[in-house]
């Protein structure tokens, strides 16, 4: 074991993932996560220096849409999953003040 | 504000974000009109319905190539765009589409004056990102609605590099940004409508100091006013704090104008890591060099080129083509205007005089104005017959300014015409030469001021619509011979 | 014999012969649903109104000589993380239990388009992050062929549903061998398509760089013949890619003379299960006696592709899964206090422990400075694998291998120890690193009776080759497929 999740680090991850988790599944966590970083850690042994990180694999490039305007009015459709809506408005808890 | 002494130099940056004047937005077809109903101009795109996937309006990257080339930017030639996380309930994936690795324009530069000395303010880079949607804050309830019509309104942001000390040479920026832009019709630039986002970025340091001050990075800035206040009241605390021995921290904060003062949003929520990682639902923009040379033959003629046609062609001074070309929308009803009515300098005076007048005392911008350039001209002729003087002819302005009424149908309708009937007149200066003796034997006792009261008067009778050289010149005529 | 041991395309011709209906087709595969869904829980949603109206329909266009292509009028079943508007599309996930899209997966709309009667939506692990269909939210499916194993996964209900004869196909979605390892496990024929082959339009992301979605078949020629109404150019998914020759059933032809294949040392040494490997070596045997070249070779860097992929998958899952949040669709935690802990508990609620893990491993490594070390890195690691793989396409036309280490696991098993699930991915995971299509064939059964399957991968673009050879496989053997004892229901 290499790696080391400090309790800091998890709830930092808990904060970034918004992810609540209780003690126990924090431990948890911990030791998946040392466990998977000490074996992600052997990547290392490749010498990758100079070779370009490939986001994409086959070199499509330049798709475009034309500037039409092709959508109505969705919002019945879009509104109906809402968990909480208001009139014509997703409702969410308040976010200032 | 007392320094103790010690002089600060203030250092600006600025990250000011442009919507983009497409039809549609940036990865979905829904139309980028402003107001609209809540969330009527959304789809599964927009509002992040699991499945949907983004493909990229090409005109977002044509506005943004033609920004970039104006702004003397390099244009990268394989762009990519990456994800920025973070949870916002406007956000509506969750990540913002924008450019981080990859940005479509880098190392550009405006120029700018700055205390009549020019100065260049360079641009870092130049990216293309989409829009958040609105969250509308309900005070009764506690609550806040999301609308996500602005969801995915297309936007480049321009980072500029810390060039800038102080809130004019800022004010100096947005405006040639604002007419560089305007030009292009890549935007309408509005600050009220929030079309033009400045984020101000500003440190301070000990005059002479080659290092940088910890910065603030500063948001909600939707005027030009706001802005230098809000300029100067960062710069002034960040004073205050370093005079006082206590550290500037590196954080948001948000400026609220009316309070003229700036809050700290920080919370232990906003982690501010946005894991970016390269968008792998969108693929690369590859641009080449026919590509770029098509974008700058398509480009519109740039705001120094007008300057110097429209003094060639039109032979109106520089300072006129100045003022005329600080917007597009004016040179635009300019040139229009002269050519139907053939009389470039009268338009350039409605236009440099009244118009900027009215504006200024209506807070309203050129893109504004409503008025049509075929009304101006016809104005313009009006006057040049001697159809109506010059006092009617600034009230007709003013009803064309504010509902582009037909001058010729206004004039006609309300009996505005200038009377040029002598006999009409002859029995209206009789009156006065009557009424009035003192002042005709002021006049003739050689002073030459009181044929002025005179005209005044009869003007008065005429209700404005005589004209006015032709008054004068009858009752000076009437008052020699009242005499004889 | 039969309607439910037909294949797909058997049971197409007898239905454009009138000799069977479309609405007799989807009863007796909802009746067969019935009888076994008790046991093996294959599907999430069953929609038996919906699917006899939709059979009815099909049927008169059929009638009517609209709808004359060979799979019109076969039931079919659909994964649960492919959107069907108005219908549930949970990803077998707490966080959509109650979701009804507002639009339809191009994938479907596909084969919707071919004829298609959706029976229903198949039960899968947690937004396909599994191996087994054990994290789904809904109970694990079970293998057809004993109960007490595992289907495999993610796809695991789709590959469950074709075996126990409850569908003629089903499609499924293939991330890192979702596909290909339960068709293993389950004795189908399942193919994971060149990346940007079928629309990713109206897939729930998971890895959106690797995620393609592909059929499940009883047979070669049926997979082949779904793939061709799959595939096509959709101008919604960026990365969809214009391809020329989609008429994959001009491969159906019993003929590997000359074809070059060859086996990765890596994939047959330590770590595989003796009876897989024997198996393995005899469809090298018989294909190099229908004249193929076939010889062992090094493909390299097999090791880390498991790493490379967990670093990826799981970075871009805990992006695309940020949008369950509780405020446009989905499941909203019932009490909270103010945004955010709105949005934890949500999650915290709403995901099972695989999904959470992959998030947070996914949200760490791309955090501010891990970037570089983990993500970067598995990007360039990517990039060696694909150079891997060009180098051996240079050399053979097809790489033959296994589709997993063994033979499905016993429920229970894999989810003990995460990793150790994920290291059974280390012959499917490097496939969608590089893009490539791959194909899982079964071949034969394990001394307990668990089906073993075979994988067949190409070059980019090259489904076809691979056609052939598992055709060829196919008709020199007896069809692997065969009903499996526990997914006997009606018949």
């Amino acid at each position: 074991m290499s790696n080391k999740i400090s309790d800091e680090t998890i709830e930092y991850v808990g904060i970034l993932s918004k992810l609540e988790l209780s003690g126990e599944e924090k431990e948890d966590a911990k030791a998946d996560m040392e466990k998977m970083l000490d074996y992600i850690d052997i990547l290392n042994e490749l010498d990758t220096d100079g070779i370009e990180p490939m986001s994409h694999v086959f070199p499509v490039n330049n798709v475009f849409r034309e500037d039409v305007v092709t959508n109505g009015d969705n919002r019945e459709k879009i509104l109906e999953n809402a968990p909480l809506r208001k009139d014509d408005s997703f409702e969410v808890p308040k976010t200032i003040g | 504000m007392n320094n103790m002494g010690k002089q600060y130099e203030t250092v600006i940056g600025l990250e000011v974000h442009v919507e983009l004047a497409t039809k549609t937005k940036i990865f979905c077809g829904c139309s980028t009109a402003f107001g609209g109903a809540p969330n009527t101009h959304t789809c599964p795109v927009c509002t992040g319905q699991p499945g949907s996937l983004p493909v990229l309006n090409k005109q977002v990257v044509e506005y943004a190539m033609a920004i970039g080339l104006a702004t003397n930017c390099e244009i990268t030639r394989v762009s990519k765009f990456d994800r920025k996380n973070y949870f916002y309930p406007d956000n509506p994936q969750n990540y913002q589409i924008s450019q981080l690795y990859l940005p479509i324009a880098r190392n550009g530069y405006v120029e700018i004056e700055s205390g009549g000395v020019p100065k260049k303010v360079r641009i870092h880079e130049m990216h293309m990102e989409e829009d958040a949607g609105k969250l509308i804050h309900d005070e009764w309830d506690d609550t806040t609605l999301v609308d996500y019509n602005r969801s995915g309104i297309p936007l480049v942001e321009i980072v500029s590099e810390p060039d800038m000390r102080s809130a004019d040479e800022v004010i100096s920026y947005l405006e040639k940004l604002r007419t560089i832009i305007q030009y292009l019709g890549a935007s309408d630039c509005k600050l009220q409508e929030g079309s033009m986002r400045a984020d101000v970025n500003l440190s301070v340091r000990e005059a002479g100091s080659t290092q940088f001050g910890t910065r603030t990075e500063m948001k909600n800035l939707n005027s030009f006013k706001a802005i230098a206040r809000a300029i100067d009241g960062e710069r002034n605390r960040q004073i205050e704090l370093l005079e006082a021995g206590k550290p500037v921290i590196q954080e948001t904060r948000r400026w609220d104008d009316n309070k003229e003062h700036s809050y700290a949003m920080r919370s232990k929520e906003d982690a501010q890591d946005y894991r970016y990682f390269p968008e792998p639902d969108l693929v690369p923009i590859v641009i080449s060099e026919e590509w770029i040379k098509e974008i700058k033959a398509k480009q519109p003629e740039l705001r120094s080129e007008k300057l110097e046609r429209y003094k060639r062609e039109y032979d109106i001074p520089q300072y006129d083509a100045e003022i005329i070309t600080d917007s597009r929308i004016i040179a635009d009803i300019f040139e229009s205007a002269a050519a139907l009515c053939g009389k470039p300098k009268k338009v350039s005076n409605w236009l440099m005089v009244e118009t900027l007048r009215l504006l200024k005392e209506h807070n309203m911008e050129p893109q504004d104005i409503r008025f049509s350039p075929g009304n101006l001209a016809k104005l313009v002729d009006l006057t040049e017959a001697g159809t109506i003087n010059s006092s009617v002819a600034k009230e007709v302005f003013e009803k064309i300014f504010a509902d582009n009424t037909d001058p010729e149908r206004y004039v006609e309708e309300n009996g505005l015409k200038t009377v040029n009937d002598e006999g009409a007149l002859k029995s209206v200066i009789e009156k006065i030469i009557a009424d009035n003796p003192q002042s005709v034997a002021d006049y003739k006792g050689g002073k030459e001021k009181a044929i002025g009261f005179l005209v005044g008067q009869a003007m008065k009778a005429m209700k404005g619509k005589a004209n006015p050289q032709m008054v004068s010149q009858m009752l000076k005529q009437a008052v020699t011979e009242s005499d004889s | 014999m039969g309607i439910l041991s037909l294949t797909a395309l058997e049971l197409a011709k007898k239905i454009q012969d009138r000799e069977i209906s479309a609405v007799e087709a989807a009863k007796a595969a909802i009746a067969q649903a019935k009888a076994v869904e008790p046991k093996i829980h294959s599907y999430v949603t069953l929609d038996e109104e919906g699917a006899v109206q939709r059979a009815e329909e099909i049927q008169k266009k059929i009638e009517d000589g609209v709808l004359t292509g060979p799979l019109a009028g076969v039931p079919a079943a659909v994964k649960d993380n492919l959107c069907i508007e108005g219908q549930l599309t949970t990803c077998s996930s707490r966080i959509l239990s109650n979701f009804r899209p507002i639009f339809t997966a191009q994938a479907v709309v596909n084969i919707q388009k071919s004829g298609a009667v959706i029976l229903g939506k198949t039960n899968m692990d947690e937004f396909a992050m599994g191996s087994t269909t054990e994290t789904s939210y809904f109970g694990p499916t079970r293998n057809p062929h004993n109960p007490e194993h595992v289907p495999g996964g993610s796809s695991g209900g789709s590959c469950a549903a074709v075996a126990a004869q409850e569908c003629w196909y089903a499609l499924g979605s293939d991330t890192g061998g979702s596909i290909r390892q339960p068709s293993a496990f389950c004795g189908v024929v399942g193919l994971k398509p060149t990346y940007g082959t079928v629309s990713r339009y109206g897939l729930i992301a998971y890895g959106s760089s690797l995620d393609q979605v592909g059929p499940v078949a009883k047979d070669v020629a049926d997979c082949a013949a779904i793939l061709e109404t799959l595939a096509s150019h959709d101008v919604k998914d960026s990365t969809s890619v214009k391809r020329e020759d989609i008429r994959f059933t001009d491969a159906l032809k019993a003929d590997v003379k000359g074809l070059r294949i060859g086996i990765p040392k890596d994939y047959i040494g330590e770590g595989l299960d003796q009876e897989v490997r024997q198996a393995l070596l005899d469809v090298a045997k018989l294909l190099w006696k229908k004249g193929a070249v076939v010889e062992e070779f090094d493909l390299s860097l097999v090791k880390y592709a498991i790493p490379a992929y967990y670093v990826i998958a799981s970075a871009e899952a805990s992006s695309n899964l940020e949008r369950f949040d509780g405020v446009k669709y989905g499941y909203r935690a019932g009490d909270y206090e103010g945004l955010h802990n709105m949005y934890k508990k949500t999650r915290s609620e709403g995901f099972g422990p695989e999904v959470k893990r992959r998030i947070m491993l996914g949200s760490y490594v791309l955090s501010s400075g891990y970037y570089d070390a983990y993500y970067l890195k598995a990007l360039r690691t990517k990039a060696l694998i694909k150079q891997a793989f060009d180098r051996a396409f240079e050399k053979y036309d097809v790489i033959l291998g296994p589709a997993a280490p063994s033979t499905a696991p016993k429920l229970g098993e894999s989810l003990k120890d995460p990793l150790k699930m994920y290291l059974g991915d280390i012959y499917t995971v490097a496939v969608n690193l590089a893009g490539l299509p791959a194909m899982s064939v079964p071949a034969g059964k394990d001394s307990r009776g668990l089906p073993i399957g075979m994988q067949l991968i190409g070059n980019s673009f090259q489904e076809k080759t691979l056609i052939r050879a598992a055709y060829t496989f196919e008709c020199e053997t007896e069809k692997q497929f065969v009903t499996p004892a526990a997914g006997k229901g009606r018949e």
